[in-house]
């Protein structure tokens, strides 16, 4: 079963200064969501396989999204992120369907490999209600200076049997990062840890 | 007056393929571009403010055309628009009213030859607080089919002495519209108004 998108939204966010510093090159994140219909609305269905193909379906076509809001070659993705949000008629474990067996590996080639967990979020809730992705760098999931979220919402989704899908993506770390830890230039590589 | 110090520039583009009805031909696109520049009248009430406008024109301008380019880059796609403004707690509502030249100007150039009024809307706000920018056809306000909306907000954004500016624009009339009046077709396109 292929996904029934009702709309798709892309979110940029460039930032050129913080506290009156410059911000140079400016830091970007760019979120990407797609707003489906939920096939198992309203009902108590024990095989999920049906959101588990989108998911596969949509981890490619939002992560190529982002990739396109930011303007830069797969290969220059520094962090990623997925969340989901089930509007009221669905269960929980239909966001998890969508976000954990198959959306990685799509998901990991729009960003050109991608060795470290997707970090991920999830929640039901309605009409214009928040949904915060978080952040990680892509190679190393302890890269201090790539912990981060963006938040997402569209007034009108999720309706009661919808679901919001939602990719995040940047070509950088926070702005004047400074609190230590593992930097991106250090990464071993070897585990998708360190 | 200095040139704008901004802060960070925020897009979105949500693209619309249905509302439960049919499924469009070409989905509409609805994009927005925000900048949040540093308020140059917070904390204090200066009588002479009107000078900033002519400051504004050029980061007017460059919202515009980053608004077009995330909507595709033709111009000639664009049939609505709108903008506004939020002004942070240490500002006024008049610093909002400042943007009503510049923003007009900046998509009225961008766009060529547009002819109806730039329909507007302002508030004071804090960070997070959203605004529902109106849209109307670009060449004569009476379309019915593109009265249209679209929510805008940043998650950090205005602070105090800030200044979140809005620029929306459309590619289309309102998915499934059928309430009847003047359409786009019938445009006699002399006042702007029909």
């Amino acid at each position: 079963m292929s996904a029934d998108i009702r709309k798709l939204a892309v979110f940029i966010e460039e930032i050129h200064s913080e506290m009156g510093q410059a911000v140079s090159p400016p830091t970007r994140k760019a979120a990407a969501v797609a707003v489906i219909r939920n096939p198992f609305a309203g009902r108590y269905v024990e095989d999920l396989t049906a959101l588990m193909d989108i998911g596969a379906e949509l981890g490619g076509l939002l992560g190529q999204k982002c990739v396109e809001a930011l303007g830069i070659a797969p290969s220059e993705a520094e962090s990623y992120g997925k969340a989901a949000m089930v509007g009221e008629d669905g269960e929980l474990e239909h966001a998890a369907a969508i976000l954990h067996p198959t959306m990685g590996k799509p998901l990991r080639e729009a960003v050109e490999k991608g060795a470290a967990l997707v970090p991920s979020s999830k929640k039901r809730g309605g009409p214009g209600q928040v949904l915060d992705i978080p952040l990680g760098h892509k190679e190393a999931a302890y890269v201090r200076s790539h912990f981060d979220g963006m938040e997402v919402w569209l007034n009108d989704s999720p309706r009661p049997s919808e679901i919001m899908v939602a990719v995040a993506v940047t070509d950088s770390g926070r702005p004047l990062a400074r609190v230590g830890g593992l930097k991106a230039n250090e990464i071993e590589g070897r585990d998708g840890l360190r | 007056m200095p040139e704008p110090k901004i802060r960070k520039f925020f897009t979105t583009v949500e693209e619309i393929m249905h509302e439960g009805g049919p499924v469009a031909g070409k989905p509409l696109k609805r994009g927005a571009v925000l900048a949040v520049i540093e308020n140059p009248f917070a904390g204090a009430y200066h009588e002479e403010i009107s000078s900033f406008m002519k400051d504004l024109e050029p980061l007017g301008l460059e919202m515009a055309k980053r608004l077009i380019a995330a909507l595709g880059g033709d111009k000639g796609d664009i049939q609505g628009y709108g903008k506004g403004a939020i002004v942070g707690q240490s500002g006024e509502l008049e610093h909002g009213a400042l943007w009503h030249v510049p923003g007009g100007y900046a998509m009225r150039e961008a766009l060529g030859d547009a002819k109806a009024i730039v329909p507007s809307t302002k508030k004071v706000g804090g960070p997070g607080t959203r605004l529902d920018v109106p849209v109307t056809h670009i060449n004569a306000s009476y379309v019915r089919s593109h009265f249209d909306a679209m929510e805008v907000g940043i998650p950090d954004a205005p602070r105090a002495n800030e200044i979140v500016l809005a620029l929306v624009m459309t590619t289309g009339s309102r998915i499934h519209a059928r309430v009847g009046g003047l359409k786009a077709e019938d445009i006699e396109g002399q006042d702007g108004l029909r």
